[in-house]
């Protein structure tokens, strides 16, 4: 192929009279976007290679550096827009599926952005979070709908096992594989700190996290990598992952190249191989078949760990998650058409699932009127990017969230979307040992702490506004909502009256 | 007494360090201005190899074999922060040959110079610890000076 039809997509603007050529973004771009010429006495750039992962710009000493979106476009047309027929030239180049990473970016609907929250006025004192109590605790399981007692009319105290959450927030799966040994160092070391979970994701659990499994969730995926018995019960809960928010209805590949030693050993694949997710369990084909699994992983955990199933936002989840809450599961988690992943074909990541506020608004009210709302805890993932998210999540009838993209940000991540490349220059989603120790997990884990935090205390301080003083009674509590610019159906699904109603 | 510490483990070697610790003891207030088109000769060098990297600066040993060696008597030791009197200094290098952590190099006029924990400019606090992005080096009381 002799020409390129694709200009690049970044410029990177140098300040020459800042620039010491200190060569500090020359070390540090794993993309090799810059060099020092010593022909010219200065730094240059190919900014065909960058990324726009603005690690050189956030490490240059003198603020030399700029990243700029290239202003060369393509002639003007609302149908055939840049990104459309840059990636035709690409497909006619590779012929291959576009793969891209993160969560879908597209201009869709962010119906977070059009619900808007409650706050007492006059007649219900709103409450100082800093002068009064307030409880964020939560406990995910099943709840029991009657209450018990022995011949001696004793209460049966029996619970089904629960998870307990210091705050209703916990980090989604990501595997060990597709981000590095440092980020899930971080990640266990503040979930531990933190009084949450994080969640192993299905690449298996490195023998040095098993110290944090009290605050951890084990996921069993599709392609089962690194379950075993030890690992089920090290873990506070285990995961069937049946689908992904970013790519409903398909597998993983994980490239071989990312299969490094301690991977391989985690995963218990050989190194060097593709580890291959297959698009279903092979043994899931019905309700009837989840069951069986829920209950053999219960068997296998002495029935001490709650058992979740994670599913994608799709077109029919009320009645997907009406059969999970018959399936003897404990809690469900579900993920929205906007979650992230490490690696996605475009298309599906772009175009396929629903939203999670319409998903969570839906199953929350099917199984109430079912009256199986007990039989499950909800979990809502699929960015949540604030506390305001979490809880209108909340309000929505979610007992819990998910964020995984929220706590990548905090480690470094700066949302570049090329995690395939495995070249993360902030040392997230690459297994190269000199970009893995970028990530520094005493200073990521309290980055991670510092934002969960910030997130606890406004979560308690539109509580307090509101006049709640637990999480518990904002569950479901969707007469805190309103909606501003959403029709008739939007607010009928979400369940919740326009504002000034 | 606090005194700078290289996590190696965590040492990215950008090099960083040694431009902030020009920069710091440059006198200046802009970076770009002090540092630009000029050969730098921090107090602090990042040593190692495609494998493994770490900034070696001063150790501000309790019994400093350099101040036992200093012909000159320029370098002396003042509330446990090893320092070096330019003005006294005769360039013989004896320094040089004694010090087991080579933490001591001339600067841009060929007097010898050290770290001094930043103490002596306007920093306070070691610029290199500052300025590293990854805790590779750090600045914090120990019990294994020596």
């Amino acid at each position: 192929m002799g020409v390129s039809f694709i200009y690049p997509e970044f410029e990177v603007v140098r300040n020459a009279t800042r620039c010491i050529a200190c060569r500090v973004c020359e070390r540090q771009c794993a993309n090799e976007v810059h060099a020092f010429s010593e022909e010219r006495g200065a730094m240059v750039s190919d900014e065909a290679k960058c990324v726009n992962c603005q690690r050189c710009v956030s490490l240059c000493p003198t603020r030399a550096l700029k990243i700029v979106k290239s202003d060369c476009r393509l002639r003007e047309n609302a149908n055939w827009q840049d990104d459309t027929i840059k990636e035709i030239y690409k497909q006619a180049d590779s012929g291959g599926v576009l793969l891209s990473s993160m969560g879908n970016p597209k201009p869709l609907p962010v119906y977070w952005h059009k619900i808007l929250i409650n706050a007492s006025q006059v007649t219900n004192p709103p409450i100082d979070p800093l002068r009064e109590p307030m409880e964020t605790r939560v406990f995910l399981g099943k709840k029991p709908t009657v209450i018990r007692r022995d011949e001696n009319g004793r209460l049966d105290c029996q619970l089904p096992p629960q998870i307990e959450l210091a705050m209703p927030v916990m980090f989604s799966a990501m595997s060990y594989g597709s981000i590095s040994y440092n980020a899930h160092a971080s990640l266990a070391r503040a979930a531990t700190e933190l009084g949450i979970l994080y969640n192993t994701g299905e690449g298996g659990l490195h023998e040095d996290f098993y110290q944090y499994g009290s605050h951890t969730i084990v996921q069993v995926a599709s392609g089962r990598f690194g379950v075993h018995e030890g690992y089920l019960n090290a873990g506070a809960a285990i995961e069937i992952k049946m689908g992904q928010g970013a790519k409903p209805g398909i597998g993983g590949h994980l490239p071989g190249e990312k299969i490094v030693e301690d991977v391989s050993r985690t995963r218990m694949i050989p190194q060097g191989t593709d580890a291959i997710s297959p698009a279903p369990h092979h043994d899931i084909y019905s309700i009837e078949d989840l069951r069986q699994l829920v209950f053999s992983l219960k068997e296998a955990t002495n029935y001490q760990k709650p058992v979740i199933v994670k599913v994608a936002a799709v077109h029919n989840i009320a009645a997907i998650a009406s059969g999970i809450a018959r399936s003897g599961a404990d809690i469900i988690a579900i993920d929205g058409f906007r979650g992230g992943t490490g690696a996605a074909p475009t298309r599906i990541r772009d175009n396929v699932g629903i939203p999670i506020e319409l998903a969570l608004a839906a199953v929350d009210q099917r199984l109430r009127d079912e009256g199986i709302r007990g039989n499950v805890s909800l979990i809502a993932g699929g960015s949540i990017r604030s506390a305001a998210d979490v809880v209108k999540a909340i309000a929505l009838g979610a007992d819990a969230c998910y964020v995984a993209t929220a706590a990548l940000l905090a480690l470094g991540c700066h949302l570049c979307r090329t995690c395939q490349s495995g070249k993360c220059n902030w040392g997230i989603a690459t297994q190269r040992p000199d970009l893995v120790k970028r990530l520094n997990p005493d200073l990521g884990s309290q980055r991670l702490v510092n934002l969960m935090t910030a997130w606890r205390h406004e979560i308690m301080e539109i509580m307090g506004g509101m006049g709640i003083n637990s999480i518990e009674a904002l569950k479901g509590n969707r007469l805190m909502l309103r909606g501003v610019g959403l029709n008739e159906k939007e607010l009928q699904i979400l369940g919740i009256s326009h504002a000034g109603e | 007494m606090k005194r700078v510490y290289v996590n190696e483990e965590w040492c990215l070697g950008c090099h960083l360090c040694e431009y902030n610790c020009a920069f710091a003891n440059s006198g200046m207030k802009d970076m770009a201005l002090a540092l630009k088109d000029k050969k730098i000769f921090p107090r602090i060098h990042v040593e190692g190899d495609d494998r493994i990297t770490f900034a070696v600066s001063c150790r501000h040993c309790t019994d400093p074999l350099c101040v036992k060696s200093c012909i000159a008597g320029a370098i002396s030791v003042l509330d446990g922060v090893v320092c070096i009197d330019q003005t006294k200094c005769v360039g013989c290098l004896t320094c040089v040959l004694v010090c087991p952590y080579g933490a001591l190099a001339p600067g841009e006029s060929g007097v010898m110079q050290k770290c001094e924990l930043c103490m002596g400019n306007a920093c306070g606090a070691p610029a290199c610890v500052t300025g590293c992005p990854n805790n590779a080096i750090v600045y914090e009381e120990r019990n294994d000076a020596t």
